[in-house]
């Protein structure tokens, strides 16, 4: 027995109860049904799903690095890049910014103690999770190789890879979505705090909304091919497969009904997000609220109704291909309307860069390129030669790491003070956003360049005068890389050794902010009134708050 | 929020009868040829069917305007689905296939 003195335990700082330390243990956090745990829950496991989609990306632009393929077989390579896309589409880019940012700060923002149906909430994670379970039992038992975008007849009846498991981790983790969603919608219009009308909203909330009624809308269809797929490569039922007597091209009609939209569901939130960080960091009244909230509406619906233009070369009608591309032009007006808002309420702002403001600025620019490559995308003509080339590839990386990615980095940036009571080292934090600025653009860049000049995606092999370019976008992503893991390591470290962040650091407006560093369990003492519109800086300034 | 009105159990078993009728009428129809309007007969019937289900078991008829919203807003997404899919199908014919390749040497330049 130990005869070591025994020691009083020390006093507990005088730290104030919170979500995170209100109660202790792995059942606190397994059954919660607080939804900033469950935002953390989510936070671990999309950076968990990001790393493992980054490792295959890795591998890939390693094996690229030559003409003749470095690393892997032809073989291997089809299921990288197929690994790569699913995972970071449908676990990491799709939950990232609604589970993590949305779960977190939409009861905040209205003033609520908590979503709608907190049961609900957390059993929304246990499915995401399930689904994420399937998807890697797919990986470690061989990987699939069909692409992304499982398009039959190969994925029904040609390939030998883990088909099913992969789609039914997708299956099940669209349940997941459609929850959030559906509980995000319940939440935003019954439990609004005293005051808070829909035009005195944060506009976070209104791009939660719209990217709701994809959730909940979309995501069933895509439910639907993917069950259909099941029943062909399974039971041999005649849905997709000509020699079946099916139609490959409703495959595609399906998927696209959802996977078009499902774009949005990862450019929509980032938007919001970039609503709330331009007007904080200039000071300003953000410019032409409505039309913002508004246009994240429009892009909503106007997402459903593009999906063609996927389909211009495989075989769709010409007749709908001139709609749909008619239609698709359409969605530019509603994101220009957000880029040019954005950029007039900079205009005589009183700036100041820190990070979650260089990400914000590093997503409009990036943003607007993605975007205005679409358009390129969006016309028959030129369709027809950049379609299946790496010109895709640079474009909806634009829009999903330039943009998506962007936007959620700003935005763990912007509110990890709230998350986690602490703040993060500004200097790091602006240099890890340059560095991913510089290492996304040698990355992306010249896939645009290889795409013109007409390198397909999905190719193991090239030809040797593409080789410069596959490297420029090789090095690009090892810096890109880098960048990643920065923000990782002073996140940790932050948690435990940063500054205690303050109720406001940033001297923002929103609900959020009222209420401690971090949230107390049930957000706020007294429930909130608002009284005020949501960007209210300009008084603010001059103190007449 | 208004409490909903108690529907009477009868009113269910008569739309429970209603709908069984209604899948009789449905076989019924398909036995008899009556061109391309067997389909717009049991679409007719679905749809009739459809409404019962919505308006009387998931209690739309006494539900309030936002969920009548979100229902129509349900059936105008199917229909664009719908529409924009069978906009592909109907208009796949009307630009002829084009010439085979010809078998004959390539023109050569002078």
């Amino acid at each position: 027995m130990s005869t070591a003195t025994t020691v009083a335990p020390e006093p507990r700082a005088a730290t104030p109860l919170n979500y995170l330390n209100v109660e202790y243990g792995w059942r606190s956090w397994l059954f919660t049904k607080d939804h900033k745990r469950i935002a953390l829950l989510y936070l671990i496991s999309i950076t968990f799903y990001f790393f493992i989609g980054g490792a295959f990306a890795v591998l890939m632009r390693i094996h690229l690095i030559d003409p003749q393929g470095a690393l892997v077989q032809p073989e291997t390579y089809n299921k990288l890049f197929t690994m790569h896309g699913i995972i970071m589409i449908f676990f990491f880019l799709i939950p990232s910014i609604p589970s993590v940012l949305g779960n977190f700060l939409v009861p905040l923002m209205i003033g609520a103690r908590d979503l709608a149906f907190p049961r609900l909430n957390l059993l929304s994670w246990y499915i995401y999770m399930l689904g994420g379970a399937f998807t890697m039992y797919s990986v470690i038992h061989g990987g699939v190789d069909t692409g992304w975008t499982f398009y039959t007849p190969y994925s029904s009846t040609y390939a030998n890879s883990q088909v099913i498991p992969a789609a039914l981790g997708i299956f099940i983790t669209g349940f997941s979505s459609i929850l959030t969603g559906l509980n995000f919608i319940v939440t935003i219009h019954k439990m609004r705090a005293p005051g808070m009308t829909w035009f005195r909203m944060p506009l976070f909330l209104w791009s939660m909304y719209a990217t709701s009624i994809i959730f909940v809308l979309g995501t069933p269809v895509l439910a639907i091919a993917l069950f259909l797929l099941f029943l062909e490569r399974v039971f041999q039922v005649g849905i997709f497969t000509p020699a079946l007597g099916g139609d490959p091209l409703l495959f595609q009609h399906l998927f696209w009904f959802y996977s078009h939209p499902a774009v949005y569901i990862m450019i929509l939130p980032a938007m919001g997000v970039i609503s709330e960080i331009v007007p904080c960091f200039s000071r300003k009244r953000i410019f032409g609220y409505k039309v913002i909230g508004f246009s994240s509406v429009a892009i909503a619906v106007l997402s459903f109704l593009v999906w063609g233009h996927h389909m211009f070369v495989t075989g769709q009608s010409i007749y709908t291909g001139l709609v749909f591309s008619a239609l698709s032009f359409m969605v530019a007006i509603p994101s220009a309307i957000k880029v040019f808002n954005w950029t007039a309420t900079l205009y005589k702002g009183s700036i100041s860069y820190d990070a979650p403001m260089l990400y914000a600025l590093g997503f409009i620019g990036l943003f607007t390129m993605g975007g205005l490559t679409g358009l390129f995308l969006a016309s028959l003509s030129t369709d027809v030669q950049l379609n299946g080339t790496y010109f895709i590839v640079a474009h909806f990386h634009y829009i999903m790491v330039g943009g998506a990615v962007m936007g959620y980095l700003g935005g763990m940036h912007y509110w990890w003070p709230k998350i986690s009571g602490r703040l993060y080292p500004e200097i790091w934090a602006r240099l890890a956003a340059a560095i991913i600025f510089v290492g996304f653009n040698l990355t992306f860049f010249p896939q645009f360049m290889l795409g013109y000049l007409g390198m397909p995606r999905r190719y193991a092999f090239y030809p040797a005068e593409f080789q410069f370019l596959n490297v420029m976008s090789s090095a690009g992503a090892s810096i890109l890389g880098v960048g990643y893991l920065i923000p990782l390591i002073y996140f940790a470290w932050s948690m435990r050794y940063g500054p205690i962040a303050g109720p406001n650091p940033w001297g923002a407006t929103g609900l959020e902010w009222q209420t401690p560093s971090p949230p107390p369990k049930d957000n706020f003492e007294q429930p909130p009134a608002v009284a005020d519109e949501a960007y209210d800086y300009a008084h603010q300034e001059v103190g007449l708050v | 929020m208004a409490a909903q009105p108690i529907v009477p159990f009868r009113t269910y078993v008569l739309v429970f009868v209603a709908l069984l009728v209604l899948v009789a009428l449905t076989t019924g129809a398909a036995f008899i040829d009556l061109g391309p309007f067997n389909t717009v007969v049991a679409l007719g019937i679905a749809f009739i069917k459809m409404m019962l289900v919505l308006l009387f078991f998931m209690h739309l008829l006494h539900s309030n305007k936002l969920t009548h919203v979100t229902a129509v807003a349900a059936a105008f997404w199917l229909l664009l689905l719908i529409g924009l899919v069978f906009a592909d199908y109907t208009s796949r014919g009307w630009i002829p296939d084009p010439a085979p390749w010809s078998s004959s040497a390539p023109p050569t330049h002078p």
